[in-house]
């Protein structure tokens, strides 16, 4: 069992909300009130969709041996666009209004993504720096849009994407996880995934096959930007404002923290969307539970480093062969001591 | 010949620098017409006061990029060294002296270990300097979540020094350290064995190590320099800001990237020059300075235009590396 690549994250992820039960009896306690589900893990997933979302566009993007570090500023950007737009409208609280907003959102990251494709596939720029550039000015850009304020909107059906709620579950939740399983059957059940894959894997041996890498690489980086681009709405429309400054600060950070500990190789060639997902939500009970902990939470990012730091070590091949060389009989190599020593900080801290 | 290939390939490096140069002084021309006041030797002069750590950081930079790698941690190890002097100097009273070269060393340490990790477990550059920046920063909240303001006398009154130049000029302290890390920068890379083994290995690691060069021990010097330049930054930013603070220089390691970019730096290592790194700051200096006179333009624009000029630069880049290719 301990063989399953999803073994592992889930292990680390059941251990942290256990470690929760600890401090708080209550944590995995659901209740409805009022219609709405309510609750610790409800928390986690509702406050980790975008999270999510933005991860599931980066693991496609470390498949193909990428990276892409403008994900936090296209969420910063379209959340930026969809309130200017609501705010400035006649009927901020009017369906067509919001669907208008959201619609010129994912134009506008549709056009971000292209920009960054078309940078790595058609002119070989290195996917950092590529996605350096937005990275940089794309914060610029919603501070512009939203003229350095932050804007607030009042309208219910915008309110709906990231703070509502749909038979009695998060509608952020709902929406993660539609847009999962889409990318899950079109991965995976067409040959897109192992296309993606291969690309990544050995970019000579799949353009002797025939892949066509540009328009696969110039795919990947669009869908990542849409991703980031849905979770800036859920972000906005969470707290119904906009702030160009500080909205999706760092979440590119996180959301390669997500990829690499779901089992994602940042020398790419692969990429598992369960993973992912699991990798998503430790984070964001990592998160949760800092604060449920009365930890200081600026700490996280200690504990965020150390778990970098941890799971690259075990994903090193050199890391295993020297561990392996001194303890030959080692099996699984490292792995579990690994994990392991990362909860202990975390709980004894 | 390799004589011929190493100038052609200087000089097909060299187009971004000329354009660095050229784009420096009409900023400058430009300012100077639009603006009253602004053709002066203090404002060039002060473009050097305010960027004096910037400079630095982006120096430790530029050895790493010559590698081919890259250190994101740069910005929190500055954060970092700015909080640990403060907390140690204003909190325990220690000496400022005790404290800045062990600041130094704490900054050279980091930056030693992340390059071990990256040599010895073949891992990312990227993603190690990404976990050393989350550390550092980390680290900074863990001794305090406020800026901690310094009054140590030794740090007031260097920060409150100017010396004159002739011509009725003023520069700071930090402005002698930087110019001099430039000048020890520009020695080691030009005219040291480390320096031509740092060229060496950013042309190719794989060439390199069959040459019999020491490969380990440099890409692991090319960090401990970034690292000790990275907390040298940070005792220059005390002494301007006189402050520690967990939150500052966020985003400077997009800065020092950007401005070794500008200065004529190839990404992928092998060729490129300290002095254009310096010629690159001056030019994001300038911008700051050409919007502040403006006025009417929001901070905002600088991001905006940094992220304009580094698609322009890596797009000459390609031009020109291209070129040489075909």
């Amino acid at each position: 069992m301990t063989k399953h690549r999803l073994f592992w994250p889930a292990a680390v992820l059941l251990a942290l909300l256990l470690a929760n039960v600890a401090f708080n009896h209550d944590f995995f306690a659901i209740r409805v009130k009022e219609g709405h589900l309510y609750g610790s893990l409800i928390d986690i997933l509702q406050f980790g969709a975008p999270l999510v979302l933005v991860a599931l566009g980066m693991s496609l993007v470390i498949a193909t041996r990428g990276i892409d570090l403008s994900v936090g500023s296209t969420v910063a950007i379209s959340g930026a666009l969809a309130c200017e737009h609501i705010a400035t409208s006649a009927s901020p609280a009017a369906l067509s209004t919001v669907l208008e907003a959201v619609g010129i959102s994912l134009v506008v990251a549709l056009v971000l993504g292209l920009i960054n494709g078309l940078l790595v596939a058609r002119l070989d720029v290195q996917p950092i720096i590529a996605t350096l550039m937005l990275m940089v000015a794309g914060r610029g850009v919603a501070q512009l849009i939203t003229d350095g304020q932050i804007l607030t909107v009042s309208s219910a059906p915008y309110k709906l994407i990231g703070g509502g709620y749909w038979l009695t579950i998060p509608f952020a939740v709902i929406l993660a996880a539609v847009l999962v399983a889409l990318t899950g059957l079109l991965t995976r059940r067409t040959a897109l995934g192992l296309l993606i894959e291969s690309v990544g894997g050995n970019p000579t041996a799949s353009r002797l096959v025939g892949i066509r890498a540009t328009g696969l690489l110039t795919l990947v980086y669009v869908f990542s930007a849409l991703c980031a681009a849905v979770a800036g709405l859920m972000i906005s429309s969470n707290v119904s404002s906009a702030d160009g400054n500080n909205a999706g600060l760092w979440i590119e950070l996180d959301a390669i923290l997500a990829v690499v500990i779901g089992g994602g190789a940042l020398t790419g060639g692969r990429f598992s969307l369960g993973g992912t997902v699991l990798g998503a939500l430790i984070i964001q009970t990592l998160t949760t539970s800092v604060y449920s902990m009365g930890i200081p939470p600026e700490t996280t990012l200690v504990f965020k480093a150390l778990v970098v730091i941890a799971v690259c070590l075990v994903q090193s091949s050199a890391f295993r062969a020297k561990v392996n060389l001194r303890r030959p009989s080692s099996r699984p190599p490292l792995n579990p001591g690994r994990a392991r020593n990362v909860e202990k900080h975390e709980v004894g801290a | 010949m390799s004589t011929l290939t190493d100038t052609f390939r200087r000089n097909g490096a060299s187009i971004p620098l000329l354009v660095t140069a050229a784009l420096l002084v009409i900023m400058f021309a430009a300012g100077s017409v639009q603006y009253e006041g602004f053709f002066s030797g203090q404002v060039l002069v002060n473009l050097l006061i305010d960027n004096a750590f910037l400079l630095v950081v982006a120096i430790g930079m530029t050895f790493v990029i010559l590698t081919g790698g890259i250190d994101l941690s740069v910005g929190a190890m500055l954060a970092l060294s700015t909080m640990v002097a403060a907390w140690l100097v204003e909190q325990h009273n220690w000496p400022p002296l005790l404290v800045i070269p062990l600041v130094l060393l704490i900054g050279t340490a980091s930056g030693t270990l992340m390059g071990w990790i990256i040599h010895t477990f073949e891992i990312q550059p990227f993603i190690v300097t990404l976990a050393g920046m989350f550390l550092a920063r980390g680290l900074c909240y863990t001794i305090s979540t406020e800026s901690i303001s310094i009054t140590d006398p030794t740090f007031v009154s260097i920060a409150q020094t100017r010396l004159s130049l002739p011509g009725g000029l003023f520069i700071s302290p930090s402005v002698i350290i930087a110019l001099l890390v430039l000048l020890a920068a520009f020695i080691v890379l030009h005219r040291t064995r480390l320096g031509r083994n740092v060229y060496a290995l950013g042309g190719n690691e794989q060439s390199a190590l069959l040459m019999g060069l020491p490969v380990a021990r440099t890409k692991i010097a090319v960090y401990a320099i970034s690292g000790f330049c990275s907390a040298l930054g940070g005792v220059l930013l005390t002494f301007y800001m006189l402050s520690g603070y967990g939150l500052h220089a966020v985003g400077l390691e997009l800065d020092a990237i950007a401005a070794t970019v500008i200065g004529g730096t190839l990404l992928t290592g092998g060729s490129g020059f300290v002095l254009g790194t310096a010629l690159g700051v001056m030019v994001l200096g300038l911008i700051q300075t050409v919007i502040s006179f403006q006025g009417t333009l929001s901070s905002w624009w600088t991001r905006i235009v940094i992220g304009g000029l580094l698609l322009v630069f890596i797009l000459l880049q390609r031009l020109s590396t291209g070129r040489r290719r075909a």
